[in-house]
């Protein structure tokens, strides 16, 4: 059976933990033996969170730099500061709305141009997938559903032997109950909408 | 029910290796478990908290890592089977008891888990608590995934028992924040009341008694390596003339990089999962049948120096390599790329590594804004923070501030800076009197609510006592903040259904000698300032109790949205006034990058919470009428 290493990056709060469960759990029903990583404690206040899900025969829970097959960026800086996981084979999935850094806010530091640091992305990995998560979770219904937007971006990139089917059932059974239909919902906007490396998004 | 509950056998759970170590316990039928929470050891105790609701465990979270081990051991020597977490600088205030427990041993299984933190994601120390079993004497298991985590928890309770010793079960950070596929065995019943039998020439460790008992322990400790050399959590597998030792979640990096470099029949490999007392005889069997070996542990090199000498004692002159230049560490946590790669540079293996993407190429990663974590907008921790910086800074007076351990370190970072010495839990109150009696210097110091339970009493009564002259600030926020938002002797905003006590920290400090006690709802700016600037005045030593729940963990406790007030910067607001981002530092509070808007700073609504202290101290932000429709 193939291996797949995903890494995950965002923001405190944006819920890729439990981004990091559902894929786990959808790779499992899919056949395949999962294992994941998370960062819990300190990092977590409105630091960056990230976090590995590794899939096939793989024991090691952590990625080593140069070699995540598919990086799930919940964030464009944190996306392009991930970078370094990445190789030329790498297919990134990002979102492209910002959460400006605490710093940026307080204006000691610059957030730079997303579609800059998207081209130099796309310049050096195999494919840059992005995604309006944000939007498209406050379409679903709750901007809390970007992390279920970035799964169903993922789906449908098809870059993971995951079918669409696995993840629905996940997000039925493992997120709650009150946010079920949101988060289907998120999915499926998701699944229907990314925009595919046009250059612009 | 609670998931860890579930009765089915065979079922197929996705478990954070904290969470495979409660399921292990509860099959092993563990009665009692005790903790004092730190990361990344805190979701043990929190599911064994959920569990004990609902079931006839009896769990709780016990004021320090020392007490906690105690309890635990008194509900051992009465028979019953306990389980004990803590992180690893945990099991350093917990050390003391530890170190004798070995002596006196147990009789219902204990497990005492130690979890490292390797890299030091959220701890002040990456010590190596392997460790601790050669200094104690006691056995250590090491799992290396969430399954094996289950079953050595339980395997730990039997060795246990056998040999009467408390079992010391060893995890890193991955190990306990990875999640994997864990297969469900059988609940045991618990067996939840026991009898002390007395027996005060084994218990009381006088000098006569703990000499005999020295002798009883080094005896179990020889037993032990027997049953490690025997353990099935002890392997030598693989084929070939070259060996490669290894143990905790180092093996899967191993384990992994031996497929991806095609050495399979290259190699042998030694796994000790039950790695103190180290099994010699094992490793003598490994040593003969191989070349060369090298050792894989992240940290300190124990398994290499335990091979080093059984070989030396076994005449075997080997090359055994680990540490040192162009090898392993002594630092920080491993990869798998890296252990790929230092394997393959010893035995001489062909092997490029990837070559990750580097964004130094790109001229936009020089300025690359940071994203360090911060107290949450409406933290109270905040407040205090700046009300003492206030009143500093209008009284031209300068401080130190020795801080403690939880959220409220983060008050390091700028424009707050309210943090100067930290080494451990409580060394705020201890470090305070030393740095005051040793200087000329005002020094005022910040401690947590918990952390004060914790190991800040001590501190303070001997400050009273010794006459040491400092200001003592007790952030007092309700709840453990940090490790998850854990109750504590001092709560009193409580999950439902919570019936203990709360013992109120201005009443300990009175109690303890300290006559100059204020308490301040840090939220209101003004009498927050008055009693700093009153302790500042008295000249002698005082403790402030700045007292307001973390937002947080009110809000999950409550589950009801409080009527949130919302806040606007008038159109006053000086283009070169910053001094909300200067001394403050609100993450709700930010520059508008547009330079046409109309005031310079603005309020994200979405993330204040309405606390309402930018309003005291700048006139140009005001109430704002809360339109009909969002009104919570």
């Amino acid at each position: 059976m193939d291996n797949h290493r995903v890494y995950l990056t965002g923001v405190g709060g944006q819920g890729t933990l439990l981004a990091t469960t559902v894929l786990a759990e959808a790779a499992i029903r899919a056949g395949y033996h999962a294992v994941t990583s998370e960062v819990h404690g300190m990092a977590q206040r409105g630091g960056v969170v990230e976090s590995t899900v590794m899939m096939g025969d793989i024991k090691s829970p952590i990625i080593s730099d140069g070699e995540a097959d598919v990086l799930l960026g919940f964030e464009p800086v944190e996306t392009y500061r991930a970078m370094r996981k990445c190789s030329r084979h790498s297919v990134v999935v990002s979102n492209d709305v910002p959460v400006i850094p605490y710093t940026v806010a307080i204006g000691k530091g610059l957030y730079p141009n997303v579609e800059k640091i998207f081209d130099f992305i796309r310049s050096q990995v195999k494919q840059l997938i992005t995604v309006s998560a944000q939007q498209l979770a406050e379409q679903a219904g709750s901007g809390l559903a970007t992390n279920i937007v970035m799964l169903g971006a993922l789906a449908k990139s098809g870059v993971l032997p995951i079918p669409k089917e696995a993840f629905e059932e996940t997000i039925r059974t493992k997120t709650k109950a009150k946010f079920v239909e949101t988060n289907l919902r998120a999915f499926d906007l998701a699944f229907g909408s990314t925009a595919e490396n046009k250059g612009n998004h | 029910m609670h998931p860890l509950l579930t009765q089915e056998e065979g079922k197929k759970l996705l478990l954070l290796g904290n969470e495979a170590i409660v399921r292990g316990a509860l099959e092993a039928g563990v009665a009692f478990a005790t903790t004092y929470p730190g990361t990344p050891s805190s979701e043990i105790g929190d599911n064994f908290f959920r569990i004990a609701s609902v079931s006839e465990l009896y769990f709780e979270y016990s004021t320090n890592e020392k007490v906690a081990l105690e309890t635990a051991a008194g509900a051992s020597v009465s028979g019953l089977r306990s389980m004990c977490s803590m992180k690893h600088v945990g099991l350093n205030v917990a050390a003391d008891a530890l170190m004798t427990l070995a002596y006196v041993g147990v009789r219902g299984g204990m497990v005492v888990v130690t979890a490292d933190d390797p890299s030091m994601f959220s701890s002040q120390n990456e010590q190596d608590n392997r460790i601790y079993a050669r200094l104690s004497s006691l056995p250590m298991l090491e799992p290396t995934s969430p399954q094996e985590a289950k079953e050595m928890t339980e395997a730990a309770f039997e060795l246990s028992e056998a040999l009467e010793l408390p079992v010391l079960l060893r995890t890193t950070t991955r190990l306990s924040h990875c999640r994997g596929i864990v297969t469900t065995g059988a609940l045991k019943p618990l067996h939840t009341k026991g009898t002390f039998e007395k027996d005060s020439s084994r218990f009381v460790t006088v000098p006569a008694n703990a000499r005999v008992r020295h002798k009883v322990l080094l005896a179990q400790a020889e037993k032990a390596r027997e049953m490690a050399c025997a353990s099935p959590f002890n392997t030598i597998t693989g084929a070939g003339g070259w060996g490669i030792a290894t143990s905790s979640i180092a093996y899967n990096y191993v384990s992994d990089a031996v497929q991806d470099l095609g050495i399979q029949d290259r190699v042998k490999i030694l796994k000790l999962g039950f790695s103190y007392p180290f099994p010699d005889k094992l490793a003598v069997e490994f040593v003969r049948s191989i070349d060369k070996i090298l050792v894989v542990e992240e940290l300190e090199p124990s398994l290499e120096y335990d091979l080093k000498v059984t070989a030396q004692s076994n005449g075997l002159a080997i090359p055994i390599a680990g540490k040192g230049p162009e090898l392993f560490s002594r630092l920080y946590e491993y990869d798998p790329g890296m252990v790929r790669e230092v394997i393959a540079r010893f035995f001489n293996v062909d092997y490029t590594p990837p070559k990750p993407v580097d964004i130094k190429e790109d001229p936009q990663s020089a300025q690359l804004p940071m994203r360090p974590p911060n107290l949450c907008a409406g933290c109270p921790h905040r407040a205090t923070y700046f009300a003492v910086n206030s009143v500093l800074a209008e009284t031209q007076t300068e401080a130190i501030f020795p801080t403690d351990i939880g959220c409220y370190t983060l008050g390091l970072l700028p424009p707050l800076q309210t943090a100067d010495f930290l080494i451990c839990m409580g060394s705020s109150v201890s470090s305070a009197a030393g740095i005051a009696r040793a200087t000329d210097q005002r020094v005022i110091a910040f401690i947590g609510d918990s952390t004060f339970f914790h190991s800040g009493i001590t501190g303070l009564i001997n400050a009273v006592h010794n006459k040491h002259n400092f200001i003592l600030v007790v952030l007092d926020n309700g709840t453990t903040a940090m490790t998850g938002h854990q109750p504590h002797p001092g709560v009193d905003l409580t999950p439902p259904g919570w019936d203990k006590p709360s013992i109120p920290i201005a009443d300990i400090a009175r109690a303890c000698g300290v006559e100059q006690v204020s308490a301040v709802n840090p939220i209101n700016l003004a009498k927050t300032k008055a009693a700093v600037k009153e302790a500042l005045d008295s000249n002698e030593l005082s403790v402030i109790v700045a007292k307001a729940p973390c937002p947080l963990y009110e809000r999950r406790v409550t589950d009801k949205k409080k009527k949130k007030r919302a806040f606007a910067v008038g159109p006053g607001c000086a283009t070169d006034c910053t001094t909300c981002i200067d001394t403050f530092g609100c993450p709700a509070l930010y520059k508008d990058s547009d330079p046409d808007a109309d005031t310079p700073m603005i309020i994200n609504e979405n993330m204040c919470i309405g606390c309402g202290v930018c309003v005291q101290f700048c006139k140009e932000i005001r109430p704002k009428k809360i339109r009909a429709k969002g009104g919570d």
